[in-house]
């Protein structure tokens, strides 16, 4: 017979305990599942990313809907567990009782709240969970928030705010941030980090009474007066495991319900796990331990023989930027020895306390890499003897190496710790790989390392490397290149997420290893704060490629071509009679119809761009943008202006659609074409973005291509008047602009966001489609211009060499 | 050594590169950071590419043709391609530049 499974609390713990019990026995149990949160597991500790925007909630939701279903876990979502009746053997939920024949407490801790005067206004929160983070999300930049705390929670909740903009101030009262974790030095260098995001940060400060108005926060008070104005104060001065209903039901209690080796409880039907535990003496804050919990639980419930030991634990903080890492006893004592490293330049501290040969304590900030191989030493006890002198250069040192990362992952021992949230140890992903996981998914699935918090996603990455050498694919998730390990998606999201707004700001946020970029991340960071930022950011030219940089497209001779504007494919006798003067004037050797309906001129000198621009400029010929990822051409066929099939003015929407469009940037070029029927002599169907006129109205396609891959386009719908083809065509653009990764073709992004997604953003939601629309709009505002006009006025003289030494020779 | 004066450093963008001409070829003038200058032939080995309308970053710069990288203290290509680009002794004083003399004139000295 099935045993009946009652859990309460579906946290991180339970979380786990399911995974292994319903992997390893899937029929054993009948399971019940209690949470009091109205949803079921999350990772909880990507709340601060979520806060930051570097992530959404549904990325950090770890089981859903259908992972419960699968497992027949009946869940009880949003309901308290009120009594455990021991004697009976039933849980009491809020809407109904469940008999048990074994129980798991999984309650987690409850934040702790000081009882300040105030402390129960309106506006005053912990961060804890998901409402928690939300109400702080709320926050933007005409909010003030206090943090009260300068820990772990604190900090990462001060952060993630402060990147929204928001007016944050931290009260710590300790000398130095994360007293617990860190020690003076690093606690400095970290308060300057979070200074510089414009963090405030009070030390020593003493919170004396939360001020309120009308029932809601309004400032909090220290003690020597100082009155801090906010309209959310949170508190994230530590937890206290949530015993409430243990303590209820008689079980033993202390500071948390204790537990034996096998989390088995005082009651032998009833096991405990995470942090509402207390284990020899101990509670936990920290994910690791818990997860080593739930292993012993699941086994213990399947009647297996294992016991649960307690380890050193490491710690980071998930700020993005401000690199730290700790473990194992940094203060100072008799006997014992430290050696420091600073590179005061790059923000560099490392600290090793080191007693009788033995690693005992590292603190480290600004240069975190060699953390886990110090963290190995600790808990392996090593004798530092023979290398104490280079120790602090970490583990590439010790061989004579470079100091090249994956040769110190090469160097790790096969017990050094890679993941610490699920501890996995190096020697079990190279298992894992030798069994055919091949990539990093494979690796996450088979071992769970990387799978919480993903701080050592690169390590597990270069473990890969190491193992497989050339075998190893890199993920699909590239990064945009050696200067950082972020993808182009995730640079995009910080970029909105953080409000970066310049370069620099990229760069150094999101902890850039070169100073300023290389040729493949500069123009892409270039396209997305331009794209993002209209108005703040500046175009950025010596971080464009030669040919937008200088507005012609380089040939492989070093000359460059020419090509002006024809709006819509229509030209003048004036206009032709202009260009052929210019190809005569500057000896243009070759002059070519394209197959945008324009006039290339090839072969000009770099030195007479401006020259022949402004003659071109002249009788009005702008720059055509062939050079560009931008809009190029729109093509378009005679239409009822000539042709007896037409049914549409299709020449004229064209230049419509052009004199719109034209001077914006995209993820990479874009070219159009209206046809004036479904004959389609201006192949429509082929383009970026199509239009096919019918009687009844505009086709509109997206997603064509003619180059290295030829596509035909995929209608995205009808429209009846021209201007609403108009508008539909700069909401697809600015959608296309927000979302596309830099050099993706509008087919690639279409590819990855999906039709059904396109026709809700820009057919269906109305709102939404003028919203881009007016996006585009304020955009053009900048870019809808001639640059060609501009550097004849602004930038004609760096287009000839800064100093000539044939001339002087001639004299 | 004797100097020649090319300009003031202001003329080059940030990043950026300027051409000198000379009768032996032309050079390019980097600028890699607000007082950083360096400078080298505008050729690449390669197949030619003008090295002054490369993607000049840290104290690199990209060939606007095919990529490779030229390290500007040294000249050598970095990573995997095999090549090197003459580099010239250039100095700042009061935001000029000075080129050594002998890049640009070598001609009267052969
Ligand atoms: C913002 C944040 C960041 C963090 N960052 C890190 C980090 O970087 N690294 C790290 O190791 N740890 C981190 N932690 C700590 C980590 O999240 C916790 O250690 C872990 O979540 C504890 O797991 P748990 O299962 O014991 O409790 P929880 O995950 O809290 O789950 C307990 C669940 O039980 C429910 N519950 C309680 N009482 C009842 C009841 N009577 N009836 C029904 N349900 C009930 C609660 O609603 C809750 O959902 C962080 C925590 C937070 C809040
Ligand atoms: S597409 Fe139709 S309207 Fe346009 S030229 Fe061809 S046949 Fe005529
Ligand atoms: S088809 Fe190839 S060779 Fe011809 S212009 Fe395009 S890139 Fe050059
Ligand atoms: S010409 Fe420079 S890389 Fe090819």
């Amino acid at each position: 017979m099935k045993q009946r499974l009652v859990v309460i609390g579906a946290g991180m713990a339970s979380g786990r305990v399911l995974e292994h019990l319903t992997e390893a026995a899937p029929d054993a149990f009948d399971i019940t599942l209690f949470n009091a949160e109205p949803r079921g597991n999350y990772n909880r500790i990507m709340l601060s990313p979520v806060l930051s925007g570097e992530k959404t909630y549904e990325e950090i939701v770890t089981h859903d809907d259908a992972w419960y279903a699968e497992r027949g876990v009946v869940c009880r979502f949003g309901e308290k567990v009120e009594k455990i009746d021991r004697e009976m053997k039933v849980v009491e939920g809020e809407n109904g009782h469940v008999p048990y024949d074994k129980l798991v407490v999984a309650t987690g801790s409850n934040p702790f709240i000081i009882p300040l005067p105030g402390h129960g206004l309106d506006g005053v929160i912990a961060y804890r969970d998901l409402e928690d983070t939300q109400q702080m999300m709320g926050m933007g930049p005409d909010n003030k928030v206090v943090v009260i705390g300068g820990g772990l929670l604190g900090l990462e909740a001060a952060a993630g705010m402060a990147a929204h903009g928001v007016d944050v101030t931290v009260v710590h009262i300790m000398g130095h941030l994360m007293e617990r974790q860190l020690d003076e030095a690093a606690g400095y260098l970290l308060k300057k980090s979070l200074e510089d995001k414009g963090i405030k940060i009070y030390l020593q400060a003493n919170s004396k009474e939360i001020l309120g108005e009308d029932g809601k926060v309004r400032a909090l008070l220290l003690d020597d007066g100082t009155e801090l104005p906010c309209d959310l104060l949170v508190m994230a001065v530590g937890i206290r495991p949530n015993t409430g209903l243990a303590q209820q039901a008689g079980l033993a209690t202390g500071r948390g319900v204790h537990v034996d080796d096998q989390m088995l409880t005082s009651d032998p039907d009833v096991y405990a796990v995470g942090e509402c535990v207390e284990h020899n003496g101990e509670v936990f804050g920290l994910v690791a331990p818990l997860y080593d919990q739930a292993k012993v639980a699941a086994r213990a419930l399947l009647e297996e023989d294992v016991a649960f030991t307690q380890k050193t634990l490491s710690t980071k903080l998930k700020v993005t930027g401000c690199d730290l890492f700790s473990v194992g006893d940094f203060a100072d004592g008799p006997g014992r020895e430290n050696i420091v490293f600073r590179d005061p330049s790059r923000g560099v501290y490392k600290r090793l306390v080191i007693e009788e040969d033995r690693l005992i304590g590292a603190v480290m900030y600004g240069d975190t890499a060699d953390g886990s191989w110090f963290f190995g030493l600790i808990k392996d006890g090593t004798s530092i003897d023979e290398m104490r002198e280079t120790l602090i250069f970490g583990p590439a040192y010790q061989g004579g190496d470079t100091a090249d990362p994956l040769s110190a992952v090469a160097a790790l021992p096969p017990e050094a710790e890679i993941c610490g949230c699920n501890g996995v140890c190096k020697g079990d992903i190279i298992e894992a790989i030798n069994e055919g996981a091949n990539d990093l998914g494979a690796v996450r699935a088979s071992t769970k390392a990387s799978a919480s918090c993903g701080t050592c996603t690169g390590l597990v990455e270069q473990v890969l490397q190491v193992t497989l050498g050339d075998d190893f694919q890199m993920p699909a998730a590239q990064p945009i290149c050696g200067c950082t390990d972020l993808t182009h998606e995730d640079v995009r999201r910080l970029i909105k997420g953080q409000e970066l707004k310049s370069q620099a700001a990229v760069w150094q946020e999101l902890s850039w290893t070169t100073p300023n970029g290389c040729h493949v991340c500069r123009p892409a960071i270039n396209y997305y704060l331009l794209a993002d930022w209209p108005l703040e950011y500046q175009d950025d030219p010596q971080s464009r490629f030669v040919n937008e940089r200088k507005h012609a497209n380089i040939q492989k001779d070093g000359t460059f071509s020419v090509v002006p504007r024809m709006w819509g494919g229509i030209t003048t006798p004036e206009e032709l009679r202009a260009i052929a003067d210019a190809a005569d004037k500057y000896h243009v050797p070759t002059v070519k119809v394209t197959g945008g309906q324009r006039i290339d001129l090839l072969g000009v000198k770099g030195e007479d761009l401006p020259a022949i621009w402004s003659d071109l400029n002249k009788v009005g010929l702008v720059s055509g943008h062939a050079y560009s990822k931008g809009l190029r051409t729109v093509k378009t066929c005679v239409g009822t202006d000539h042709c007896r099939f037409g049914t549409q003015d299709s020449t004229g929407l064209g230049i419509k659609l052009e004199k719109t469009l034209w001077g914006s940037w995209t993820p990479h070029k874009l070219k159009l074409a209206v046809s004036g029927c479904p004959r389609n002599c201006a192949e429509a169907t082929c383009k970026d973005i199509g239009v096919v006129c019918v009687d009844s109205g505009y086709q509109i396609s997206i997603g064509g291509a003619a180059g290295m891959d030829v596509k035909e386009t995929e209608l995205l719908c009808q429209v009846s008047t021209e201007d609403e083809a108009i508008e539909v065509v700069m909401a697809v653009t600015q959608a296309y602009r927000e979302g596309g990764k830099y050099l993706d073709r509008l087919y690639k992004w279409l590819g990855k966001v999906g039709m059904d997604w396109v026709k809700a953003e820009v057919v269906d939601d109305l709102e939404n489609r003028a919203a881009l629309v007016a996006r585009f709009e304020l955009s053009q505002s900048i870019y809808r211009k001639d640059p060609w006009a501009e550097h004849v006025k602004e930038k004609a003289q760096t287009y000839a060499p800064i100093a000539d030494f044939t001339l002087e020779a001639a004299e | 050594m004797s100097w020649v004066d090319i300009g003031h450093i202001d003329e080059v963008p940030v990043r950026g590169a300027r051409l000198v001409k000379t009768h032996i070829g032309c050079i390019a003038v980097f600028r890699t950071a607000e007082a950083e200058v360096f400078a080298a032939t505008n050729s690449c080995p390669h197949k030619g590419g003008p090295l002054s309308e490369g993607i000049v970053h840290g104290q690199s710069v990209t060939c606007p043709l095919h990529n490779w990288v030229f390290d500007l203290n040294t000249g050598e290509a970095k990573g995997a391609d095999d090549g090197r680009i003459t580099t010239y002794t250039v100095r700042l004083e009061d935001g000029r530049i000075l080129l050594d003399d002998s890049a640009v004139s070598r001609r009267s000295a052969a």
